[in-house]
């Protein structure tokens, strides 16, 4: 190579080229993903000690915001409702089994049904939440005359409090259960067929199949199911923007939204407490980062 | 297989099957073609109480152009293009060289490197929204596409890095050493070993990464305002206060405003799968 011949510099970049170039190709990726998301969490952090309106000086004021956090009553509804999320989000799991299940034969144009199964996944959340908020509404909504038919009387479930953040989570689960059903079909395409053979000799089918034998096949599929399962519960914050900005009342707040609310909406910019808000959901979020990678750490020590 | 194919069993379960397809599909996707049959509905239907029956007249290629000429939507989904398309391409950029760095060089401080892109690629949006606006308020990127496009790009960087590290550690190691042995310097080994086998990975995060970010809604509302600069995610909600109880021109929009994520699934749906289920199976 004649750009090389000049032998020092050749010995030189020869010399060091692999233990330079690792770096070389990581510092842009590094550099974005320091500024804009490393750093910020630290800055949010210190921005919770501070009463600070976005724009003029912040006030130092110690642990103040997270004294008044816990005399909030919006503070506890959020935190409920994110709990509710977390728990009936994760039937998406059985549910996505489920369909997946249901859907894995052979049959014609099985391709065609498992697509049209799985693309409530692909349409934006917002646009999810607005067909379900139709679907709900009272005046023009199938779901009153669907009811009906089984004899429920009508409800307006996005206008009352005890009944709209199961509503919205109701919502939020259709996608979220075509997205588990996806990893599980491609969970059971992976199955060994010749262990389920063995089973069925020895006479294992149905529940026992399922549990025995099958599910122990599927865990990296249900292990990633869950950890996106639980990832989707605590970022909810779409669907109730659209479907009820947060109301009745205030609640169908969760965490996520509460803290857009008191940092950007017209009550008030309170970058303080809100960041305060933003660090008790970071602290809920890093006890399922940790457990991810503690497993991802276990795995790489495999290599 | 699992369950047991319906080819072996009997006729009657078979035909059972294929009946109840269709029926389990309609049930499942109900609220998205009610939506799709009022779009199709002429404005009349709603006064007169005709919800769910047939059109009276078919009012779709009325309903579907007027939200293309009478309202901001072209803009909004121009702009959702121009936020989209940079991201996908600036991300895809940073993560394959990240992704061969952590893949294929051993370092002191390359676990903890990709550990930190892993953990940020989790954290909830909340704990950047604050610094992150702000951080755009002083480069003078607020309310600009430049500026969502920026954070799009550093914050798909994590799930990306994640993707292409995984992909090119199990490529074949051989061929890495052995172009060593020949002197090839590593960028080109970069350029021209590893690139091109990483065209399927490159294929199936654009397609994912498409996806992600047509669908933000989140910091489209927290870095951007107003129709100059808004994607549609955002927008959907100016055009349903502009056509305000009118259902057939909100569902028309809405099915517009979902459309482009939908359509590239469909003609890329081998990629998108093969993306989205990366590690569900060992």
């Amino acid at each position: 190579m004649p750009a090389n011949s000049d032998p020092q510099t050749r010995s030189w970049w020869s010399a060091n080229q692999i233990r330079l170039a690792p770096w070389l190709f990581l510092a842009p990726g590094m550099a974005f993903f320091a500024l804009y998301v490393i750093f910020p969490i630290f800055q949010s952090f210190q921005i919770s000690f501070y009463r600070w309106d976005g724009l003029g000086e912040a006030r130092y004021i110690g642990l103040r915001n997270y004294e008044d956090l816990f005399d909030d009553p919006a503070f506890y509804t959020s935190l409920r409702n994110n709990v509710k999320w977390l728990l009936l989000y994760l039937l998406a799991i059985p549910g996505g089994l489920f369909i997946a299940l249901f859907l894995n034969q052979q049959v014609r144009g099985i391709r065609l049904y498992k697509s049209l199964f799985f693309f409530p996944f692909v349409i934006s959340q917002v646009v999810v939440g607005l067909v379900f908020a139709w679907f709900y509404n009272p005046a023009i909504g199938l779901f009153n005359p669907l009811i009906g038919m089984f004899g429920f009387s009508p409800m307006n479930i996005l206008g009352n409090p005890n009944t709209v953040t199961y509503g919205i989570i109701a919502a939020g689960l259709w996608p979220q259960i075509a997205y588990c059903m996806i990893l599980y079909l491609t969970g059971l395409n992976a199955v060994d067929p010749e262990q389920v053979e063995a089973a069925r000799l020895d006479g294992a089918k149905g529940w026992k199949m399922l549990w025995y034998v099958i599910l122990p096949q599927l865990r990296p599929a249900t292990f990633i199911a869950v950890v996106v399962t639980v990832i989707g519960a605590l970022r909810s914050f779409d669907m109730i923007s659209v479907m009820t900005n947060g109301g009745p009342f205030g609640s169908s707040r969760v965490l996520a939204y509460y803290m857009f609310e008191v940092s950007l909406s017209e009550y008030g910019f309170r970058m303080g407490y809100g960041a305060a808000i933003a660090v008790i959901l970071f602290l809920i979020m890093l006890v399922y980062i940790a457990f991810f990678l503690w497993r991802m750490w276990r795995e790489e020590r495999g290599y | 297989m699992f369950p047991t194919p319906v080819e072996r069993r009997s006729a009657a379960v078979q035909n059972t099957y294929k009946a109840l397809l269709p029926f389990a599909l309609i049930l499942w996707l109900l609220p998205l073609l009610m939506v799709a049959l009022f779009s199709i509905k002429p404005d009349s239907d709603f006064t007169q109480g005709n919800l769910w029956g047939l059109p009276s007249s078919f009012a779709g290629f009325e309903n579907y152009t007027r939200v293309f000429t009478d309202s901001a939507m072209p803009r909004y989904l121009l702009n959702s293009v121009f936020i989209t398309v940079p991201t996908v391409i600036g991300a895809v950029a940073l993560s394959c060289m990240t992704g061969f760095a952590l893949g294929v060089y051993r370092f002191r401080g390359n676990i903890w490197i990709f550990f930190m892109f892993v953990a940020g690629n989790f954290v909830p949006f909340q704990i950047l929204m604050v610094p992150v606006r702000d951080l755009t308020l002083n480069m003078g990127l607020y309310d600009t596409r430049l500026g969502l496009v920026l954070f799009h790009i550093a914050f798909q960087t994590g799930f990306c890095t994640l993707f292409m590290r995984n992909f090119i550690r199990a490529l074949p190691r051989e061929l890495i050493e052995a172009a060593r042995v020949e002197g090839v310097s590593e960028i080109r080994i970069f350029w021209y070993v590893v690139l091109p086998l990483m065209r399927p990975a490159i294929a199936a995060l654009s397609v994912l990464i498409f996806t992600f970010i047509w669908n933000d809604y989140f910091w489209a509302v927290v870095l951007t305002q107003g129709v100059e600069t808004q994607p549609v995610t955002a927008g959907i909600t100016a055009f349903n206060s502009q056509f305000r109880a009118a259902y057939h021109m909100m569902s028309a929009g809405s099915i517009i405003a979902a459309l482009p994520p939908v359509m590239m699934f469909f003609l890329m749906q081998k990629h998108f799968i093969a993306g989205l289920t990366l590690g569900a199976v060992k």
